[in-house]
């Protein structure tokens, strides 16, 4: 992988697991879209090809030794970036569903708002069917949860299409929810005194494989993602002045 | 009723005594470490203790305000249980977050050291 050149340095970070049918395009899609960055895809032990699909499209791999789960192999990444020297991250998932067109736009947010934290989001658009009926339920909800919290409104608290700036990437290289980590991960940068802002973007149905979110899980999900968002407002004091 | 609670005093001795024993065996044969065998030994022999002696029973059901002496004997055993689970859960949460930061570490060394294979290789192509 090239060193990180200059203060503007990206790393794009790939999460995939079993993910050989759609990694390797995701990558061609990402170096047709920001063809100077370099591509990390962060390997969660797959028992498939995941790995070798990637490395032929282009990517650097990093291969985890035991399957880690979401948060794990993301925060992988992020360790990595930041040990490296990278300014800033953004993730795109493995599966396709994230369009890498949105990339330029997303780092444009990043660097030029000064927000911690940038969320593509489906639903800025005003269009609430890119998901199924179950699943925009679950997002709705936790918009209203998240409101009082966050003091102000997120449309897609569900996204893992994001980019993080180099603070961020600081405190998630540190500490990372495990398990469903994209609300608790707000909630954590903003109980910090940290920014984030949302930016339009497209998605796309997945390329092959399954979500890991399947209805039995769900109500798993919100038990859990509840939990997590509850402990992090217990565990930082969000009446910390802001640092800007 | 005596009976019923002489009864129910000689299955908590024998199930401490099994406790004990398995326990014991366990560490003999490696399947358990030392350390975390203390918790389980804790509890066998306290029950076993307290199974065979009455007259602790009595005080301790009137310290909890419960006329049964075997009721006393059972939220004794129940609370007992639940510290020794939580203490290993508390155990548990530690290894798993130590094994997480181990296998993204042994990541990202696998990955500096194929790297440095890599730079390497090239220097000596050129």
């Amino acid at each position: 992988m090239r060193h990180p050149i200059g203060p503007d340095s990206l790393l794009i970070i790939v999460p995939a697991y079993n993910e050989e049918g759609a990694v390797g395009e995701v990558v061609c899609e990402i170096r047709q879209a920001m063809p100077e960055t370099p591509v990390l895809v962060i390997d969660d032990c797959s028992s498939d090809c995941t790995a070798v699909v990637a490395r032929m499209a282009g990517a650097d791999v990093l291969s985890l030794p035991h399957h880690l789960g979401l948060g794990g192999c993301v925060q992988a990444g992020y360790r990595l970036a930041y040990e490296l020297g990278y300014q800033y991250v953004i993730r795109v998932d493995g599966d396709g569903q994230h369009d890498p067109r949105d990339l330029p736009a997303i780092f444009r947010a990043l660097r030029e708002s000064g927000c911690e934290m940038v969320i593509g989001s489906r639903f800025l658009d005003g269009e609430e069917n890119h998901t199924s009926f179950l699943r925009g339920l679950g997002i709705r909800f936790f918009r209203l949860v998240l409101r009082p919290i966050l003091g102000r409104p997120v449309r897609d608290p569900t996204s893992g299409f994001v980019g993080v700036n180099r603070a961020a990437l600081e405190v998630f290289s540190r500490s990372f929810p495990l398990e469903y980590p994209e609300i608790e991960a707000l909630v954590v940068l903003q109980r910090k005194a940290f920014r984030f802002l949302e930016v339009p973007c497209r998605i796309r149905p997945r390329r092959a494989g399954r979500s890991s979110i399947t209805a039995v899980k769900s109500f798993y999900y919100i038990i859990h993602v509840l939990l997590g968002v509850f402990v992090n407002v217990l565990k930082y004091d969000g009446r910390r002045s802001r640092r800007r | 009723m005596i009976e019923r609670m002489d009864r129910l005093l000689n299955v908590v001795t024998l199930l401490s005594a099994g406790l004990i024993v398995v326990v014991l065996a366990s560490l003999r044969r490696a399947h358990i470490r030392v350390e975390y065998s203390v918790s389980w030994l804790a509890a066998g022999l306290g029950l076993l203790v307290l199974s065979r002696s009455e007259a602790t029973l009595v005080w301790l059901a009137g310290l909890l305000g419960v006329k049964e002496p075997s009721l006393a004997l059972l939220f004794v055993s129940f609370s007992v249980f639940l510290l020794v689970f939580y203490r290993f859960s508390i155990i548990i949460s530690e290894l798993k977050d130590a094994n997480i930061a181990l296998a993204q570490r042994v990541a990202i060394l696998q990955y500096e050291i194929e790297s440095l294979h890599e730079k390497a290789k090239a220097g000596q192509a050129g």
